[in-house]
């Protein structure tokens, strides 16, 4: 997790040098403001990353030791074949189309995306497909 | 170990060296060729003109340097047999090279650039000030000195008169959307936008007629938004900036004008 | 949902030990529905990727197409072919479809959305689902962008930059681009969440042993280019709903009259803009880098270098929005002049990498590689122009002229389309079990890098004499027309270079020609599976001790010469588990 962990809070510290020296040679504000954004996104998740490091120490995929066999057992869960991220999908189509062409479109499409959020919510709850 | 300091100075970092002691000799003399671009028709654009020379130069020796690298790989290691190559995958030596050498390379670059963009953007007062106005699809020129006012639109191609050999400060802006306002054998082009104006001074070196273009998209006519510069003496310039203007008419004329009947109506 | 359990290898040519039924029922059955049903409803990484990949290419030839139409145009100075409308929404368009809809989506959405679960070793991506609906965003946001050419007052006309004011209700008024806008607003989301999935797959779904720096460097670039988007895209979106609200509801956000800056625009957009084609190019990288040793027999050259290069290029791509408007006079041009020139020295540093690769190997010239060192040139030119443009002095005389079109096509074609074609011809194999024909494959190449040629070369030439970009039509006596002939002649070779792909996918798919699962002698961990993968990826797994495992396990004579600084992998390559 370390070298996320850097990975991330270097970005944050990049940009927050290089949002410094923009501001106090330009004082332009909008570019500044994406610069301490991006700053930002770099250092909230790195540290959260270099903290649990710290807690939890090296994971398999950390230690250049690591065995396949050592890494028997449940990874993680992936869902399987669902037509939610579909019906979900034709929603925010159909919310686009209504800023588009006409507000009624965002009947169906409120439609559509309560019913996915509802489905997917259920499907996980279920156990899902395979 | 031996043959990793010879290939080195062999072959990897030669060229940038040969570069960096040749560059001020080479940059010195005028006479390299123009490499496609004008050489410049006022003072800015000849320094322009200049850095666009060291910046061709450098990129060909460099360019040059790096394709002769890739095809001299490309035919000298091609496959001869079956056999697994060297695997080696680092030289610690060649990779320090060629970080730092491009690193000098680039701050001499920069530091060519900031000369050259400090002569360029430079506005000392000068005796003579033309408003340029853009529109879509069409400029005006005014002259507030003397209230002196030359418009058209597209095809009809206003020229704007300067005295040659003179400072001639140019103040520019948009009445809708953002045009460029580009003169390629001045080389150089500068926005024109609603609600800033932007100053920057033209020195013409000859008299002659110097043609010019919007170059910043403006929607349907942008292609045709033509217009000129027309370099006089500064006699003849003093001569014709105080005729009255002739009936000319408003932007919003003019843009009525093409509304109505297409470009040049 | 499915559990995965990895069964137990030894890695050293053994037999797996008993694998119980359960677990060979899930490795190796076909899963779920068939058919259109399996297209709607699968989360399977490969399926959504091959689907991204299908639907990106039908968009790069429809966009080529239009490109087509331009060139003709423009061979003559008043072209009549299209009128002037009719022009600027095909240049639009033709922008728009290529950076947004192909470039960017067949590469994060394509071609890493198949390969980084397989080179980092997981069974899928971290969020399946997720992932299925970044596909339909994508597929919904192309469709939306071409409606454009369906709605009254056509389609976009205003530049796939859409500068404010010109993009203003005032100025361009009609369905066009508010459908642009829309479309962009599904795209953008539906590369965000690509950019979510990718970066939590490669930080915690790496098999065992697969450490950071044994990552493949095409995982490398994607993980980066992830990072990128999650920067960049959140403040397109942004820009563009201010940009609605503008034409729509009254604000004056980017328009003079109401207190606002359409300089403001320019900001946003480019903030956006130049990362976006840093999000375009790096991937590409990555297939080079990963084709190169390949087909030279060797490891890559300088693989910590790689990544941090990439890091920097990535870094500073962020620093240099306002290159783009160096014109306007309200910009700080040093400091922007400075980051740019200097992004010159990390892509210097990958450049000598792919030399030193190639250096001292057993070049085998197959297709992805000459696609690759088809690259390399049209990059190498591309990106000493673009050093050219950070100045601005020079970018006073060729902004907004040929000259830049010129620059940007070199490298956004050297990269999307010759590292594109490599990665092509280089997976195609893995994922549909069959080899593309090589031959085509050669006269595939040779057409499109001389067409290449032909129709840029003659672009800097004539933009440097002052032909402006965007423009339908041109002022004839001026010389310009014989630049334009040629740069036309030259689109229509690259047009007939990419009838003889389609011709090449047609027959591979007719008459099959079986790759078996590793048929170029691969490096990374991909190779080591079937061709194509079974669900879920891999039934076993090598051990993973450097950045290489299917060639250390092919090759365990040949290791690299202790590179990374760790001094126990020359001893556990040979022989040790």
């Amino acid at each position: 997790m370390k070298i996320e962990a850097l990975f991330l809070i270097g970005v944050g510290v990049f940009f927050g040098i290089v949002g410094a020296v923009y501001w106090f040679t330009s004082y332009e504000d909008g570019g500044t403001m994406m610069l301490v954004g991006t700053c930002l996104l770099g250092l909230v998740p790195g540290s959260y990353y270099m903290f649990w490091h710290r807690k939890m120490g090296n994971r398999l995929e950390d230690r250049s030791d690591a065995t396949i066999e050592e890494g028997a057992g449940v990874i993680s869960s992936f869902p399987g074949s669902s037509i939610w991220p579909f019906v979900l999908g034709m929603g925010a189509f159909m919310t686009v189309l209504a800023f588009a062409f006409g507000i009624w479109f965002i009947f169906p499409a409120v439609g559509l995306i309560l019913t996915a959020l509802v489905g997917v919510t259920a499907e996980s709850r279920r156990g899902g497909n395979v | 170990m031996l043959q990793r300091f010879g290939a080195a100075v062999r072959g990897r970092s030669r060229g940038p060296l040969i570069l960096l002691v040749l560059a001020p000799v080479v940059l010195a003399g005028c006479s390299l060729p123009s490499f496609g671009a004008y050489r410049g028709s006022t003072t800015q654009g000849q320094d322009a003109f200049k850095l666009w020379q060291g910046f061709f130069v450098t990129g060909l020796i460099i360019g040059g340097f790096v394709m002769a690298l890739i095809l001299w790989a490309v035919f000298r290691y091609r496959r001869r047999s079956e056999d697994i190559p060297r695997q080696s995958q680092y030289h610690r030596l060649v990779e320090i090279l060629y970080t730092v050498v491009p690193l000098i390379i680039v701050s001499g670059l920069f530091a060519f650039t900031v000369i050259t963009e400090n002569e360029v953007t430079a506005t000392p007062a000068g005796p003579v000030q033309v408003d340029v106005t853009a529109f879509q699809w069409g400029w005006q020129f005014y002259y507030p000195e003397t209230g002196k006012l030359v418009e058209g639109e597209t095809t009809q191609a206003p020229q704007m008169v300067v005295p040659a050999g003179e400072t001639v400060n140019i103040h520019l802006k948009s009445v809708d959307v953002i045009h460029g306002f580009y003169i390629p054998q001045f080389n150089y082009s500068q926005y024109a936008q609603p609600g800033t104006v932007n100053k920057f001074n033209i020195n013409v070196l000859h008299t002659g007629v110097y043609r010019g273009q919007c170059t910043q998209l403006c929607g349907l006519y942008h292609s045709v938004m033509l217009f000129s510069v027309r370099a006089v003496t500064p006699d003849q310039f003093a001569a014709w900036v105080h005729e009255v203007s002739g009936n000319s008419a408003s932007i919003g004329q003019l843009k009525a004008q093409i509304k109505a009947g297409g470009p040049g109506a | 949902m499915t559990d995965v359990i990895i069964p137990v290898d030894t890695g050293l040519g053994v037999t797996p030990p008993v694998i119980t039924e359960h677990q060979v029922s899930h490795a190796h059955e076909e899963h779920g529905p068939s058919g259109i049903l399996k297209w709607l409803t699968s989360t399977d990484h490969k399926v959504i990727g091959m689907s991204y990949m299908i639907t990106s290419i039908v968009v790069f030839y429809i966009a080529g197409l239009m490109a087509l139409v331009l060139r003709l145009q423009l061979a003559s100075p008043s072209g009549s072919l299209v009128s002037f409308q009719q022009y600027n929404e095909l240049f639009t368009m033709h922008g728009s479809l290529m950076l947004y809809l192909f470039a960017g989506p067949f590469a994060f959405g394509g071609l890493a959305n198949y390969v980084v679960p397989l080179q980092v070793g997981a069974p899928d991506m971290a969020f399946p689902r997720l992932n299925a609906l970044s596909y339909w965003l994508y597929l919904t946001g192309s469709i939306t962008m071409m409606m454009g050419f369906m709605v009254a007052g056509g389609a976009a006309s205003f530049g796939w930059v859409a500068y404010a004011p010109l993009s203003s209700a005032t100025n361009s008024p009609g369905a066009g681009g508010d459908v642009f806008i829309m479309s962009l607003v599904l795209t953008g989301f539906s590369a965000i969440f690509t950019g979510v999935n990718l970066v939590a797959t490669i930080f915690y779904l790496r098999a065992p042993g697969m450490t950071m720096f044994r990552m493949p460097i095409f995982t490398w670039n994607m993980l980066v280019t992830g990072i990128l988007i999650l920067i960049a895209f959140p403040v397109l979106t942004s820009a563009l709903i201010m940009l609605f609200c503008d034409r729509h509801f009254g604000t004056h956000i980017f328009s003079v009259q109401g207190g606002g800056s359409p300089i403001l625009w320019q900001n946003l957009f480019w903030f956006f803009g130049h990362p976006e084609v840093y999000i375009l190019a790096l991937p590409f990288f990555g297939i080079v880098t990963e084709v190169l040793p390949v087909f030279s027999r060797k490891p890559v050259f300088g693989y910590k270098g790689m990544v941090f290069a990439t890091m920097a290029i990535a870094a500073l791509s962020t620093g240099v929005w306002a290159h783009h408007m160096f014109t306007t006079g309200l910009v700080l041009l040093p400091f922007f002049s400075l980051l740019s020139l200097l992004i010159a020295v990390p892509t210097g540093i990958k450049f000598f990498n792919w030399i030193g690769t190639m250096w001292r190997g057993q070049l085998r010239f197959t297709s992805p590689m000459l696609f690759s060192i088809g690259f390399l040139f049209a990059f190498l030119m591309g990106g000493v122009t673009g050093v050219m443009l950070a100045a601005p002095p020079i970018d006073f005389f060729v902004h907004d002229t040929y000259f830049v079109v010129a620059h940007f096509h070199q490298v956004l074609f050297g990269t999307a389309v010759f590292a594109g074609f490599a990665g092509l011809y280089y997976w195609y194999p893995k994922m549909f079990g069959r080899m593309l024909n090589d031959k085509l494959g050669k006269w595939h190449f040779w057409l499109m890098f001389i067409g290449f040629w032909v129709t840029f070369i003659p672009q800097y030439q004539v933009g440097l004499k002052g032909m402006p970009r965007r423009v339908a039509s041109y002022p004839a006596g001026l010389g310009w027309q014989i630049y334009n002939q040629i740069s036309t002649i030259g689109s229509f070779i690259i047009a007939i270079s990419f009838a003889i792909l389609l011709w090449n996918l047609w027959i591979s798919w007719r008459r099959p020609v079986l790759a078996g699962d590793n048929p170029w002698d691969a490096h990374t961990l991909e190779w080591f599976t079937t061709s194509p993968p079974p669900h879920h990826n891999y039934t076993h797994l090598p051990p993973i001790r450097s950045e290489r495992p299917t060639w250390d396990y092919n090759h365990p004579e040949a290791p690299a010469i202790l590179g990374h600084g760790d001094s126990h992998r020359l001893k556990q390559k040979v022989g040790a588990p």
